[in-house]
């Protein structure tokens, strides 16, 4: 018997002991033939032709060939594990023709494989130059051997490494194999003579190549299952970044539907080879020219193996006392196994796709009903090629059993053992157990137990929006189960308990692993979000909802509690803290540790742990100092009190003083629709096609005056719904805007060729609830911006530098806010020639600011003894910075010396050129798409709020966001790091400037962050 | 049919109810009670006496309060034993309840470990659990588990939650099926008749012809002497969390069920009560 066998191409490659390519070629497949052992000696060992085209006549005996191919494509790997069935046994000649099998993993399914008949052959690549000579992994041969005649032995070569690719000596192995074959990290499979069965040796290692024991794998068949891989989870969480430029109206993504097929289209049919090469007659050449083709393989398989000569045939006897007396040629049903792995994702760590390691992340299915081998249990194979799949040493494999459900150990056990024994030794136990039972506890029941069940410290009922699909609210009872530890210290799990399948079962969570607990306030649900790190990743926290609001507080609060005591987090937040806002107007706060900014080992942020404060704001702003401002959605401004708690937030969780009522005004909008016709003019019957008469914006909802609730329960109506002509585009002077149909754009005058208008609504809604914040009276603004200071830098004495722009777009420098008075004293008016919309004043005093009209501006002599500039200079104080091209900016953020800007199309913008001599910089480069907001921090750290973040199970729209890979020489970064998200809408980490000291002190690393432009 | 599931419950919830009694000598303030409690078998004495400790340091002056230890028949009794371990083996023969001494004095420095905190307790356990587990599956399992994994284990024992513990201890039960069973069974045989203070061998749970082995099997490898000779009479018990199992019971299975939370098995030979 002869094996001729290629290397499967890999990544790096080992040693590449028995092939003369090189390894790092992009491409490249290879065949790997392995001549059928033809007993009978007639000669019909013609190992080249599989495929419908070549039905051969067979005997039992005959073993047969095989395929693989591996390809090496774009760093992606494509194995195919293939292996030829021979139905020996049940004259099968109907059956005849070709079943191609594929396993496929899927990431749902249990590990194991999947074998599914796919009557199809497809061609493999037929390349001469691959054609190696034996087994190679790593560069440990494998070889099975006649040695008596009549058993086929399996040998491995000692001593094989780069140094001496012949190896030193030959091992038998125990077992009796027609075939090994060796896959990427020296795993070993093997054809066992005896059964026929497909082994695997186990225990094979980097230090123990020649492993320990073979072990058969159950190779379950079926054939009605599809592929089934959690395709949505290989987008990757940065799917929607892009360095393009964005666009009006390019805002279209991906959906998850568009990717999915994407990545479904790659299957393995359109990455097996095309060489459609005639599959046999090349084959056959190359297998009778095996000897000298291989070249030097080949001498060291003569002198190590030298009765391994060409042709020979192997007894093969086990093969035909397997097949009984069954000696009718049978039609050889060709079958080959295509095994397609998940895509290797370690080469991308930066993306939050789940792991799967090779073959243990594989799916088990048990045996078809439909077994079409009748009596046998399992099918003979004939040929097994693992060569393409990597099975890391360690890890604990599950495919030598049919499973069914758990722990089959005691099923297994119980076989072995007879009725009799079991019945006598386990009745016993029983017996005995009862007895101590009534020994040890009857007469002493009344004694106090030494363990306390730990308490309870909340039950309930709740509901929870399921992981599976369809996902819909179940009920579930929920336990919060509270340890006091013996430190002192309490720790909390939390408990759900759903019914699946009418199966009780539970999801727990650690509440110390908790990130953050999110209220989704809408006017059907009061509930709430659970975030833990895994969670985040995969954009799917937990979502439990209350029957009430009042329900729900008080989960919300005592779970929150519970957070932040296993945290050890309570009180103020500290000066340094990141303030973040959600689209609800919720206000979360994070105390940064010291590696969030390190260069090296930096805390990724979904490890970050949030609490929340009460309050509602839209925008909020804080500096090192301890000074945050924050701004309401009716612009109104706020100081932070130094309080905490407030909100769903009381007793405990909640500061006794600085807590005060704080209220919030939005407006809610809706559209009244109307369609022209030739009688009546605009009414309010539209087509049968046409959006709700009264819709939301999109138009895809149905709004009506009267059905129409404020956002939650938390908001209540202030005003009556009055017409809103501050729309952009403009309105008549009844507020209509004119359209040629519904989903179009809208101006303010009627022409000939409008069949539709719309007009908007407006209805004022208020919410009223506590929090750490005073009002700052009498402006009302939209943006603040407070200077970053350093660590390090002394602002002890100096006002702290608070700009803001006005409701109606005025510039305002805020005067005398120091840590004792953040409020400060009085508004500086600071002039300009437009309205404007966004300031940011960085670490020296450099103002950005970004006018209405989307352009930028910069202000220069800003200093501490000049808080609003010098105006005594004469002219314009502002110098006008163009915007990027057809681009209208709407935020900028200004840390240390980096300059960010935002456009309203999601565009990420760094301005580029700043010198000291130069601060107006020279233009801006763009950094990312996809960003909603940002925040440049003393550090020059960058964080932004992205609009869509792909996790493994959904899409979050609103994340928190960090550059990674920001330095002084590369301010622009490398990359993002994703945070919290669902819903965020602002963050500061203009605050932060909390780094891990290095090894250099602390006077080198200021001298090194400090002011170098200033 | 009784599952064997129920094995793992009753092994769990063995309880042995104890009489603590303050030693004479120990200076009091004012009379201490005996106070009676429910041991769990399955844990450690430092791990469930905290009201114990509480009860007597009422009766006593703060200045007289060192770290506890307790006695049996004058015999220190070692908190880094399983109780039930400590109960078979001392006081099996002995009427209900155990009458346990307290100490809080002249602590026996060569008979016991100190155990200042329950982290010592956790840092035992968790190192028989790794222990058990290298002789099992080389230690593969545990080491795949995560940390939370571990600390559920713990916490598992220490709150005496039985769902919690074996949610995860479940795993480390588990074995290739084609093996019959562990690599090695993880267990200690204890005597007081010795004073070695246990045996711990490695024995397989199958036997080179594949049968597997019996308890009766281990005792004979590693212990001989606690066998009956074939005509002598039974002069010793062997004993696991109170019971007597045959000794033709495969050892796998005892392994499976009737290990302690450490994951050994933790047998006790004592000699036949003559009563």
């Amino acid at each position: 018997m002869r094996i001729l066998e290629g290397s499967p191409p890999r990544k790096g490659g080992g040693h590449t002991l028995w092939t003369s390519q090189p390894p790092t070629l992009e491409r490249r497949s290879g065949i790997h033939a392995f001549g059928g052992g033809s007993g009978s000696g007639i000669g019909d060992t013609n190992p080249g032709t599989p495929g419908p085209r070549f039905p051969q006549r067979m005997t039992p005996r005959n073993s047969l060939t095989l395929s693989m191919t591996c390809l090496w494509e774009g760093g992606r790997s494509q194995r195919n594990l293939w292996a030829a069935c021979q139905c020996g046994l049940c004259p099968c000649r109907e059956r005849c023709g070709t079943e191609r099998m594929s396993a496929t993993p899927t990431q749902k399914a249990p590990p194991g494989l999947l074998w599914i008949p796919q009557g199809r052959w497809f061609k493999s690549a037929v390349d001469p130059m691959t054609l190696y000579g034996p087994p190679s992994g790593r560069g440990k041969p494998w070889s099975e051997k006649e040695s008596a005649g009549t058993t086929q032995k399996v040998w491995f070569r000692r001593g094989v490494n780069s140094h001496n690719p012949c190896g030193t000596s030959w091992i038998e192995m125990v077992g009796e194999m027609t075939m090994v074959n060796v896959g990427l990290n020296d795993q070993v499979w093997g054809i066992s003579c005896e059964d026929r069965a497909v082994y695997f040796r186990q225990g094979v290692t980097p230090t123990e190549l020649s492993g320990k024991t073979w072990k058969a794998i159950i190779v379950g068949r079926e054939s009605d299952r599809s592929h089934s891989g959690s395709s949505s989870s290989l987008l990757s969480a940065g799917c929607f970044f892009g360095d393009e430029v964005r666009g009006s109206g390019t805002e279209s993504a991906p959906s998850d539907t568009d990717a999915s097929s994407e990545v479904e289209r790659q299957g393995p049919e359109q990455l097996l080879p095309r060489e459609s090469v005639d599959h046999s007659r090349n084959l056959k050449g190359n297998l009778s020219k095996g000897p000298e083709t291989s070249g030097s393989t080949e001498q060291t398989m003569e002198s190590a193996c030298p009765d391994d000569s060409k042709g020979k045939a192997p007894e093969a006897s086990g093969i035909d006392e397997c097949h009984g007396p069954a000696s009718t040629p049978a039609e050889l049903p060709w079958t080959n196994i295509d095994l397609k792995e998940p895509k290797r994702v370690s080469s991308q760590p930066s993306t939050g796709f789940p792991e799967t390691t090779g073959l243990s992340s594989l799916g088990l299915f048990p045996l078809g009903m439909e077994e079409p081998y009748g009596a046998d249990d399992h099918p003979l194979w004939a040929w097994v090629s693992g060569g393409g799949c990597s099975v890391e040493a360690c890890s604990v494999l599950k495919w030598f059993t049919v499973q069914s459900g758990l722990s089959p150990s005691v099923q297994t056990l119980s076989l072995s053992i007879t009725p009799a024994q079991t019945a006598a030794w386990r009745k016993q136990i029983f017996q005995q157990l009862t007895e101590r039972t009534k020994r040890e506890l009857e007469s002493f029941r009344h004694y106090e137990q030494a363990v306390e069940q730990s308490v309870w410290v909340k039950t309930g009922a709740l509901q929870w929006w399921c992981d599976w699909k369809p996902h819909k609210w179940v009920d579930v009872r929920v336990a919060l189960e509270q340890f006091t530890g013996h430190d002192g210290a309490r720790d909390s799990i939390l408990f759900i308990y759903y019914m699946i399948h009418e199966e009780k079962k539970y999801l727990h969570v650690f509440l110390n692993e908790v990130t953050v607990l999110v209220p989704v306030l809408n006017e059907a649900k009061h509930s709430f979000a659970l975030y833990t790190p895994e969670r985040t990743r995969q954009r799917w926290p937990v979502r439990l909802a209350a029957a009430t609001e009042q329900d729900m507080n008080d989960w919300l609060a005592l779970l929150s509690l519970s957070c932040c005591e296993s945290r050890k987090v309570h009180g103020r937040p500290s000066p340094q803290a990141i303030w973040s806002v959600t689209c609800k107007g919720d206000i979360f706060v994070s105390e940064p540790s010291p590696d969030l900014e390190a260069r090296e080992h930096l805390l990724p942020c979904d490890q970050m742990f949030w609490r929340q404060m009460g309050g509602h704001l839209r925008i909020i702003e804080a500096n090192s100092r301890g000074v945050v401002w924050g701004i309401g959605y009716d612009h109104t401004a706020w100081v932070y009190t130094g309080g905490y708690g407030g909100g769903c937030f009381q007793g405990l969780a909640s500061s006794t003083s600085n807590i005060y009522t704080q209220s919030d005004v939005k407006s809610v909008y809706i559209y009244e629709n109307q369609r022209w016709n030739p009688v009546t003019g605009y009414t309010s019957r539209g087509l049968p096609t046409d959006r709700y008469m009264w819709s939301d914006a999109t138009g895809l909802q149905e709004c009506t005056k009267a059905g129409t609730k404020p956002p939650s329960l938390q908001w209540t109506w202030v005003s009556d719904w009055y017409v809103d002509f501050s729309v952009p585009g403009g309105t008549d002077q009844e507020g209509w805007q004119y359209a040629s149909d519904f989903p179009a754009s809208y101006h303010g005058y009627k022409t000939m060729k409008d069949f539709v208008r719309r007009r908007c609504w407006a209805r004022k809604c208020k919410l009223v609830t506590s929090g750490p914040w005073l009002e700052v009276a009498p402006i009302a603004l939209s943006d603040v911006s407070i200077i970053p200071e350093g660590a390090d830098v002394d602002g002890r004495g100096h006002h702290i530098a608070l700009w803001a722009v006005s409701d109606k777009g005025d510039v305002l420098c805020r005067l005398g806010v120091s840590e004792l008075n953040p409020a400060g004293s009085s508004w500086l008016h600071v002039g300009t020639d437009q309205p404007f919309a966004s300031v940011s004043i960085g670490a020296c005093y450099q103002v950005w600011a970004v006018a209405r009209d989307g352009s930028a501006f910069y202000r220069g002599s800003v200093s501490p003894s000049q808080p609003a500039g010098d105006f005594s200079i004469t002219g314009d104080c502002w110098y006008h910075i163009p915007s990027p091209p057809k681009q209208k900016l709407t935020q900028v953020s200004v840390g240390q010396t980096s300059v960010y800007a935002l456009d309203e199309n999601g565009n990420l913008w760094y301005r580029a050129g700043i010198t000291p001599s130069y601060p107006q910089g020279s233009s801006w480069e763009h950094v990312s798409n996809n960003v909603r907001k940002v925040s440049v921090g003393p550090l020059d750290q960058v964080w932004v709020i992205a609009n869509k973040v792909q996790g493994s199970h959904g899409l979050s729209r609103g994340t928190v966001c960090r550059r990674m890979g920001v330095q002084p020489r590369e301010p622009k970064g490398q990359s993002w790091d994703y945070g919290i998200g669902g819903g965020w809408d602002h963050i500061s980490v203009r605050a932060n400037a909390t780094m891990v000291p290095r090894n250099m002190s602390r006077e080198q690393e200021a001298h090194v962050q400090g002011p170098v432009y200033c | 049919m009784t599952d064997d599931k129920d094995v793992l419950r009753d092994v769990w919830f063995g309880r042995i109810p104890t009489c603590f009694t303050l030693y004479q000598d120990e200076i009091t303030e004012r009379e201490a009670e005996p106070y009676y409690l429910l041991l769990p078998r399955v844990s450690y004495l430092t791990l469930v006496t905290d009201k114990v400790k509480k009860h007597f340091q009422k009766a006593m002056r703060q200045e007289d309060v060192s770290e506890i230890w307790f006695e049996y028949e004058g015999t220190p009794l070692k908190w880094h034993y399983p109780i039930g371990l400590l109960f078979d083996l001392l006081a099996s023969s002995s009427a209900l309840p155990w009458n346990i001494t307290v100490h809080f004095k002249s602590f026996p420095e060569k008979d016991l470990l100190h155990c200042p905190s329950k982290d010592a307790v956790e840092a035992h356990f968790m190192s028989c659990m790794k222990e058990a587990d290298a002789l099992k599956h080389k230690s593969q399992v545990i080491n795949e588990m995560q940390k939370k994994d571990h600390k559920q284990l713990w916490m598992g024992l220490q709150n005496d939650r039985f769902d919690q513990f074996w949610a995860i201890n479940r795993k480390l039960m588990e074995y290739p099926p084609e093996e019959n069973g562990f690599r090695y069974i993880p267990f200690r045989i204890y005597q007081t008749t010795t004073e070695r203070p246990f045996i711990q061998k490695l024995f397989r749970p199958v036997a080179a012809d594949g049968q597997l082995h019996t308890l009766g099997d281990l005792l004979k490898e590693v212990c001989p002497s606690a066998v009956t000779a074939e005509d002598g009479e039974k002069k010793n018990q062997v004993m696991i969390h109170g019971i007597e199992p045959m000794l033709e019971t495969p050892l796998q299975w005892l392994s499976e069920h009737l290990s302690y939370p450490d994951n050994f098995l933790h047998i006790s030979i004592v000699p036949q009560s003559t009563d």
